[in-house]
């Protein structure tokens, strides 16, 4: 479609104080394609207005507002869909970061004229940039797919059997798969569980009757016991699911998926060696007193008597790095529940509980102030450092008690406490081993691409990048679980209940709630083809000329989201729903034939192209930041505000995600003349703070490759740099870009400068 | 004004909920007291166990918000009356003054001539603040407001010819705005529990004891100014510091409850020190450490610092030691033994006090004793129901939006 620019500049916040305007238009008139060019005092206010009669009147589709940061008042600058905006922050990268006295120094001493003036250029180039950013886009027209709203869950624990109420009562339809022969999960072992609401006194009814009842009742939910998943294909809106039970299989259509299928508990056979347990008799867990009690009481399996003491020990195998190094977070309360049942059933038994710390969080430690106060109950803090024989019972040994010394506890049955395993965690992982590993970019490690992934057959994802969620530390399936506790590498799944962390009853009922909310959310999504978290409604996705592909795998293994497949050949396919808009495949693609019609290879090296690189002898460097608009952007913004300045030499380009940088645009840039370029991006690491997960770690890698490639040109590798900025590090932000200037500025001059 | 939901108290809790309500595709009004959102959270230097800034997720809540047309955010508002049911639920909302209009530009020429400063609450006072400022570094709204302490201070006048897009109007008036709403949730949050009931721990009088959220202002300001956190009473390098656990928290004479997050705040809060002060001695005194699932990777990691000190014990009395310093003095539980430490300065690790205690929610609601909600009366979530953090905010507001659409479903 023919492109009718309007460009629209303001000259208030100190712009015009800084920036020649009538310079500026007289360069716009000169070198850019547009319609209408109008500058007013006050974009911002009534003006809008005139802007929204120009588009009307002649008919604009691409509107340029050369004023504030984009942050401000989108709304105001919102002139629907079909019209394109970008928004030039003249007053953010120019005024408030740019002294015009300096620079008219710099111009006197130079004998520059004023369109040679530093601050004039930047302005310019950065209206330039704009024109070549909406000349080169299109706006996004959303994916327009036949969708399902219909939920599926997988596991019908608790917190699955939250999820499916959740779902069934907001008015969406609901399949549950549960793969035994009845609803419950775990917690159907447990006689009764620790309180979960005032008065913390007594053990409660397990809550799973009850739900139960309401899912069979519910007429929205459609219930599968003995049944799994045998295989998930498709995307947001349209996956297709097929469950396999004693009879058969069934196919279904479903809009998203609730993934929780729980815990297991951790093996005590480990724990043979340091507890006892299978060497020594009567040492049993705590899920197994749980079976005792529910089945005819506390009786030593040496002899059937009753115990006349107990004692209980705290993180066995738990916070302990041998085992699993994390805290389960509710063996504490079920000791302490247990301690209760022990007295309940034997009066006469005495209880230890052999702790580290114990845990009662917030309001459960009521309970905890009331099991202190039960007879015949002693607490006992300590490192238990062994266990041995001792007639039929045993012998515990403590180190680092609150005496400060050590000390020994008899008891004839001593419980381990042990900890969740979550189902997906597999055996053989080691317990700190990152299983999302990242491939390195650019080169495909055969071996690698064929190792199978470890699968946990809960999902049977029938995904490029493996069969299930992709896990987190200790194989708990999770991402961004701070900011965004359900958002998962898998648009359209999401984790609930002891799955992705350790959790009580009640959070798990709280978390399936919160899965379903999400997966309903995720359908609706589809249902208008926009995208989910972080990018939400971004109707933009990327179009894949594949006659030019290479197969060369690098998008299909680097997309954070897995969100492509392909085919025997490698080519890649596609899923839009999937996709989370980042770029990343973008960034990677060494053919250029991955582009949105918003954001492109294309568009951002005609935006390179743009920028006028000073002739030789002006002695001007030219540096190209490209700025993460997540973090980085922001902290810039931010730094504005607080009269951070910034060097002239700077041209800043925002992107989606610094890993959607491709590398083609580094060797745009140097090749036209550039003296450096500057990637800004989020933390990375374990600790990373990507919004896209891995783009910060792949940029990092492809730099690599690039400094191999400028040292091949005989250019500095210094030239080339990636920083990592929080958006609270606006200080530095500034200070790094600074730096950065000033380094080049030591360097000759890009040799290729005018070729 | 008429919407599917209000969310009641915009913090991370409600700032979630209404964001995700929104993204299903439902129309949400979100209410704050302050003139910005993001609640306590925005006080916080960095979230545990990432040591990474809230402001990160605060700005992509911000832009959801932003790029959103179904949520209006309504700030200096409160709730004065809220009545009806399930599906028709009428509102009063009592909006205060900002004193500056949605003409501000965000330009800024206003603070340097504003001779007016007011003791900064979102310091704790510990700072002062110009009377017209941004309420912190990364606002929503991103606009000034006027602080309304200072409002009819006559040097505050000349600011009003000053604003180039005359957006200042220190008469502004407060409006009552009413809204039909199909659900409500009550995302009220938390305030710390006051220091100064906490005898024998000389909050108060004396400087070096602050609290655990002053804490967090007092390093994140320094940050800002590119310097290192100090001593209050002069300004002295920190050295030797002291975290006390449980300050008031498990306690029948103030908080009886665990507020559940303080010992890692607390733990988060010796990183802070060690990254500035790489041989300061610190100590941190727990009756219990609670840093369940993957937290206890972070307690361990802390462990491995060997200058980190861990005591066991409750701690009851924090005195003058001269020049500033302060004993701590920890009773072993079991033995009676006191242990005593003189430090630089000491932070009380302070609990939670829901909102609600004291301002009650306007529907039905069930409460228990210490004021948080539990399920059965208004839909609640976030700190209002119990201690939690960040990431268990966020949960519990998401689950609350579930719950809040059976209030939307069209019969």
């Amino acid at each position: 479609m023919d492109t009718k620019v309007g460009i629209y500049l303001c000259s208030g916040c100190n712009i015009k104080d800084t920036i020649d305007l009538e310079e500026l238009k007289s360069t716009i008139d000169d070198d850019i394609n547009f319609v209408e060019l109008a500058e007013d005092e006050l974009v911002c206010g009534d003006f809008v207005e005139k802007i929204r009669t120009d588009i009307k009147e002649k008919e604009l589709n691409r509107v340029i507002i050369g004023a504030c940061s984009g942050r401000y008042f989108p709304e105001r600058f919102d002139f629907g869909p079909d019209v394109m905006v970008d928004r030039v922050p003249l007053r953010e990268l120019v005024a408030w970061t740019l002294d015009r006295k300096d620079y008219d120094e710099m111009c006197e001493e130079n004998d520059w004229d004023e369109d040679e003036h530093p601050i004039h250029e930047l302005a310019a180039d950065y209206l330039r940039m704009a024109s070549a950013r909406v000349e080169n886009s299109e706006p996004p027209t959303p994916v327009d797919e036949e969708v399902s709203r219909d939920v599926l869950v997988v596991g019908g624990g608790v917190s699955g059997m939250s999820a499916a109420l959740a779902s069934a009562r907001a008015g969406y339809k609901v399949n549950l798969v549960e793969k035994d022969s009845e609803l419950g999960g775990m917690v159907r072992n447990f006689k009764m569980v620790f309180p979960s609401e005032p008065p913390f006194e007594k053990p409660a009814t397990p809550p799973i009757a009850e739900l139960a009842e309401e899912v069979n009742s519910n007429e929205n939910i459609k219930v599968f016991t003995s049944s799994t998943v045998a295989k998930t294909t498709g995307q947001p809106g349209q996956f297709d699911v097929t469950v396999k039970n004693g009879s058969g299989e069934e196919s279904l259509r479903v809009g998203a998926i609730v993934q929780a299928t729980g815990w297991v508990p951790y093996e005590p056979e480990k724990l043979a060696d340091k507890y006892g347990y299978g060497n020594l008799q009567n040492v049993l867990t705590s899920f197994e007193l749980e079976k005792m009690v529910s089945n005819g009481g506390i009786k030593k399996t040496s002899d059937g008597k009753a115990p006349s003491s107990v004692a209980i020990v705290h993180c066995a195998g738990s916070r302990d790095k041998d085992h699993l190094a994390y805290c389960s977070a509710v063996c504490c309360r079920t000791a302490l529940k247990q301690a209760i049942y022990i007295r309940e059933q034997l009066p006469d038994t005495d209880v230890y509980l052999l702790y580290k710390d114990i845990r009662s969080p917030g309001v459960y430690e009521q309970f905890y102030e009331a099991v202190q106060q039960v007879e015949g109950i002693y607490l006992t803090k300590g490192e238990v450092v062994g266990v041995e024989a001792n007639g039929d019972g045993v012998k515990v040994s403590l180190d680092e008690t609150l005496l400060g010394e050590s000390m020994t506890v008899e008891s004839d049955m001593l419980v381990l406490a042990t900890g969740m395993k979550p189902t997906t965690r597999l055996e053989g992982e080691l317990s700190d081993l990152e299983l999302d590993t990242i491939p390195d970019a650019g080169e495909v490690d055969e071996e690698e691409d064929k190792k199978e992934f470890p699968n946990s057959d809960t999902l049977n994802l029938q995904y490029m990048q493996g069969p299930d969620l992709p896990k987190l530390k200790y194989g708990f399936t999770d991402s961004h679980f701070i900011c965004f506790p359900y958002e998962t590498k898998r648009t359209g799944i999401y984790a609930a209940g002891t799955v992705r962390a350790p959790m009580d009853i009640s959070a798990a009922r709280t978390d399936g709630y919160g899965a379903a909310l999400k997966a309903i959310q995720a359908m609706e999504q589809a249902d208008r083809g926009l995208a989910v978290h972080p990018r939400s409604g971004d109707a933009s996705f990327p179009d894949f000329f594949l006659q030019r592909c290479t197969q060369c795998k690098r998008c299909t293994q680097e997309c954070p989201f897995g969100t492509l497949d392909e085919d025997e050949k490698g080519t890649p396919k596609p899923n839009p729903l999937r996709c989370r808009r980042c770029g990343i495949c973008m960034g990677a693609c060494p053919e250029r034939i991955i582009s949105f019609s918003n954001y492109s290879p294309n568009m951002v090296s005609q935006m390179i192209k743009s920028i006028e690189i000073p002739d030789e002898d002006e002695e001007k460097r030219r540096i190209l930041c490209f700025v993460c608009e997540n973090d980085a952007m922001p902290a810039l913004d931010i730094a504005a505000i607080h009269g951070k300045k910034l060097p002239y030499t700077v041209r800043i380009i925002p992107v989606r995600c610094i890993g959607s940088v491709n590398t083609i645009w580094l060797a745009d840039a140097l090749s036209n003349g550039f003296d450096g370029v500057m990637l800004m991006g989020c933390q990375r690491g374990d600790d990373y703070q990507c919004h896209f997960i891995r783009g910060s770690e792949l940029a990092k890698t492809r730099m690599k490759n690039v400094k191999e490639k400028l040292e091949q040109l005989v250019l500095e590798p210094e030239r080339v740099r990636i920083e990592s900025v929080e958006i609270s590090d606006w200080q530095k932000a500034a200070g790094m870009i600074n730096d950065f200037a000033e380094e080049i500025e030591d360097l000759d001059q890009n040799p290729y400068k005018g070729f | 004004m008429k919407t599917d939901l209000l969310v009641v108290g915009g913090g991370i809790a409600g700032i979630t909920a209404a964001v995700e309500a929104a993204e299903v595709g439902k129309d949400v009004i979100l209410i704050e007291r302050e003139h910005y959102l993001g609640g306590r959270v925005v006080q916080l230097h960095r979230y545990f166990p990432k040591i990474c800034p809230p402001t990160c997720g605060l700005e992509i809540n911000f832009r959801r918000i932003r790029q959103n047309p179904k949520i209006t955010v309504l700030t200096g508002a409160e709730a004065t009356k809220i009545d009806g049911k399930s599906g028709a639920y009428t509102a009063e909302i009592n909006i205060e003054p900002r004193y500056v209009t949605e003409a501000c530009t965000n330009c800024g020429d206003c603070v340097e001539p504003c001779e007016v400063e007011v003791d900064d609450s979102f310091n704790f006072g510990l700072t002062k603040a110009k009377a017209i400022r941004l309420a912190n570094d990364n606002p929503y709204p991103n606009r000034y407001f006027i602080d309304s302490s200072a409002v009819n201070d006559p040097n505050m006048k000349k600011l009003v010819d000053l604003c180039p897009v005359k957006a200042i109007n220190l008469d502004m008036k407060g409006e009552i705005v009413s809204i039909e709403a199909k659900s409500v949730i009550y995302t009220t949050g938390w305030e710390p529990y006051d220091a100064n009931n906490l005898e024998g721990l000389n909050f108060g009088t004396l400087p070096n004891v602050v609290t655990n959220m002053m804490f967090e202002r007092m390093t994140a300001t320094a940050v800002n100014e590119e310097s290192k956190v100090v001593r209050p009473s002069d300004s002295a390098d920190v050295n030797k510091i002291a975290f006390v656990q449980c300050a008031g928290s498990r306690d029948r004479n103030h908080l009886p409850y665990c507020s559940a997050i303080c010992c890692m705040a607390s733990l988060k809060q010796t990183r802070y020190i060690r990254e500035q002060y790489p041989d300061a001695e610190i100590h941190v005194f727990f009756i219990d450490a609670r840093t369940p699932g993957r937290w206890e990777d972070f307690y361990q990691s802390v462990q491995d610092d060997e200058k980190t000190i861990i005591h066991r014990g409750k701690v009851a009395k924090i005195e003058d030691a001269g020049s500033g310093d302060v004993t701590v003095i920890a009773e072993n539980t079991l033995t009676g033994n006191l242990e005593k430490v003189t430090v630089g300065m000491t932070v009380l690790a302070t609990g939670m006090v829901p909102n609600a205690k004291t301002n009650k929610p306007l529907l039905e609601s069930k409460q228990d004793e210490f004021g948080f909600i539990w399920p059965g009366g208004v839909i609640a979530a976030g700190v209002a129901t119990g201690p939690k953090d960040v990431a268990g905010s966020n949960q519990d507001a998401t689950a609350a939006v579930a719950k809040s659409m059976q209030d939307m479903v069209e019969v």
